[in-house]
């Protein structure tokens, strides 16, 4: 009957709303009914935000408040700027947070970027070129994806031992470039996939070679891809503890912030003003990154949902 | 700074190594004739992918395999003794059971929770919405071991008579009961459920969000006709909503499972697998770092790739399905 295009899910709610009144008796239960989802909603995001929030509170709070009172209470007196303080981070940067930073970074950074370059050419391949084993080798890769990397390690550890590497950052960048690899591969290969057959056919036309095409063509029109996997892989790496904990955790000096967290919950548990102020320094960064490129942030995370 | 300075030389040298090796190769294959040219020129550009993947996976999976045969030295051939000793040494048994109650409990707690939020935020307004939803999403981006620590000062303790710092028992002794140490009552698995609370904290925002955006494709008119039926908004939601959204559901549940099958980080960090909380995961690192029983570790690990088997076969089969269209 009506000739008008469908409604987006914005008119729709608008649509729901009006259409929804037959009589004076139906609003109100509707109205209460509105009322009590928004309730539920509303609880909802209090218990999501809660914890996070006292943490916070509580990182600046004096250090006998922090173990003596809760982070509630402050909402009494909160213009009395006397217990609020700056030492509890000083403290815990100076208790191996601060190096343990600094390590994060080193181990980040590469970790993220050495697997790109690898990546993008076997997705090229695997999207535009013709070769025996092509569609059996991304299905093994398709297969490792959800392979649990704890299978790996015990080989990798001896392996790593002989070679005199456990404990070092290019331990843990190799492991990291391998354990990301797959999903490198098929995020990157399904978006290049993606992209119009002409674009490749026209440039071919005109004599361009593989390796042309792969650097003129693909990696400009692949930034969206590229840029969510960085993102993707930065939070992986940043946040993680297992691979962390199995070539680095021997070596004090080269612990990242995740081990030196977890080693404060396990040796001053009751220290609640370190581990605060501990645990916001760990988090902080990819809520950094999460607050300022929250789109590319939940496409990654949203195409990476395969990865295990 | 040193570490900084290294780490920068790393990413220039790996990089640039990557680069001059993929140039090198390519020419060299370039100057080849040209049918050898087209035949070898794929590989060379999986080769470096390839080789990574077979040297950091693919082998060192299989010589775990190789070595769950054989005994915590690695040296004498011991057949299944290890996978005997898995499923009938108590702590490992007890770490399987509680393994499986992750599994029952937290994917489908996190598709329920993530399609609650998804449906209550779609009827606010835009702003509303996307303000809500980021506050359950915002967990996504914190680590286990800071969502641990997050809760377990929720749920931390002290002694009766002295003001609590938890919120949990700040509200369960304003009820008027005892202050509890939440983290170390294993009765009814009380302590076990706390810590996937944990869990699911994490993982609700990732459901919510491929869930919501499954419902808003959800097709309008079949939403509309059966309005105009009769249905009511509960009707319309299982009956209409869901089944649409089914495959959504399918990957967030199997996505989470495969996260929970090798939960570790969490309990680590907040128990350390003790008060009956242990898990598979966590066993693997004790045996594998305090007992050194290497052949046992193995087989643990062995056990969880098995059981990933079936979602691995899933998605190979979808590929396929996807590739065949």
């Amino acid at each position: 009957m009506s000739v008008t295009p469908p409604p987006t899910a914005d008119e729709r709610q608008v649509d729901e709303r009006t259409r929804q009144a037959p009589g004076a008796k139906g609003t109100g239960r509707r109205r209460r009914g509105k009322l009590l989802s928004n309730l539920a909603l509303l609880f909802l995001c209090l218990l999501w935000l809660l914890p996070t929030f006292g943490l916070l509170v509580s990182s600046f709070r004096d250090e006998d408040l922090v173990k003596g009172t809760g982070w509630w209470t402050v909402f009494a007196n909160l213009a009395d700027f006397s217990q609020w303080t700056l030492e509890n981070y000083s403290e815990v940067l100076q208790a191996g947070m601060g190096n343990a930073f600094l390590n994060s970074i080193a181990v980040t950074v590469p970790a993220v970027v050495i697997p790109i370059l690898a990546a993008a050419f076997a997705a090229y391949a695997f999207a535009w070129m013709r070769f025996p084993g092509r569609e059996l080798l991304f299905i093994v890769v398709i297969g490792l994806l959800v392979v649990p990397l704890q299978v790996a390690f015990i080989p990798l550890l001896r392996f790593y031992s002989t070679l005199g590497l456990t404990g070092t950052f290019p331990a843990v960048w190799l492991a990291h470039t391998g354990f990301g690899m797959p999903l490198a591969v098929y995020l990157l290969r399904n978006y290049m996939g993606s992209l119009p057959n002409e674009v490749v056919e026209s440039a071919q036309v005109d004599g361009a070679s593989h390796y042309q095409i792969f650097w003129r063509l693909m990696i400009p029109l692949s930034t969206p891809v590229l840029a969510a996997f960085a993102i993707l892989q930065f939070l992986w790496v940043w946040n993680d503890f297992l691979i962390a904990l199995i070539f680095l955790g021997s070596t004090e000096a080269n612990q990242v912030v995740q081990l030196v967290l977890a080693n404060l919950v396990g040796s001053r548990g009751q220290d609640w003003h370190l581990l605060t102020a501990g645990a916001f320094i760990t988090i902080s960064v990819p809520l950094l990154v999460f607050f300022t490129l929250q789109r590319y942030f939940v496409r990654g995370l949203t195409a990476g949902s395969v990865k295990g | 700074m040193l570490k900084l300075a290294n780490a920068l030389i790393a990413v220039i040298a790996g990089v640039g190594g990557t680069v001059v090796l993929f140039w090198l190769m390519n020419k060299a294959v370039e100057s080849l004739p040209e049918t050898w040219e087209n035949r070898l020129k794929p590989y060379v550009f999986i080769g470096p992918a390839v080789l990574v993947v077979t040297l950091f996976l693919i082998y060192p999976a299989l010589r775990t395999v190789y070595l769950s045969f054989y005994d915590d030295r690695s040296e004498n051939f011991v057949g299944l003794d290890n996978y005997g000793t898995l499923f009938t040494d108590p702590s490992l048994r007890l770490a399987i059971t509680n393994n499986l109650l992750w599994v029952a409990v937290v994917p489908i707690s996190c598709v329920a929770f993530g399609l609650l939020v998804a449906v209550l935020a779609d009827r606010l307004s835009p702003r509303f919405e996307s303000v809500s939803k980021s506050i359950i999403f915002t967990p996504m981006a914190v680590s286990a071991v800071g969502a641990s620590t997050i809760w377990l000062f929720v749920y931390a303790w002290r002694p009766a008579g002295t003001s609590q710092i938890g919120l949990l028992n700040a509200i369960w002794t304003g009820l008027g009961g005892d202050p509890i140490a939440w983290v170390q009552v294993s009765n009814f698995r009380l302590n076990s459920f706390l810590l996937m609370v944990i869990m699911i904290w994490l993982q609700t925002g990732f459901a919510m969000v491929l869930l919501s955006s499954a419902i808003k494709g959800v097709p309008t008119e079949t939403i509309e006709a059966a309005r105009i039926d009769g249905a009511s908004e509960i009707q319309i939601f299982w009956r209409v909503t869901v089944p649409q959204i089914m495959s959504t559901i399918v990957v967030v549940f199997t996505t989470i499972l495969i996260a929970v099958l090798k939960i570790f980080d969490i309990i680590y960090v907040s128990t350390g697998g003790n008060f009956n909380t242990d898990v598979v995961a966590n066993r693997f690192i004790t045996e594998l770092f305090d007992f050194r029983r290497f052949g046992l570790a193995a087989a643990i690990v062995v056990v969880l790739m098995l059981a990933t088997i079936p979602v691995m076969v899933y998605n190979v089969r979808q590929f396929r399905e996807q590739e065949a269209r």
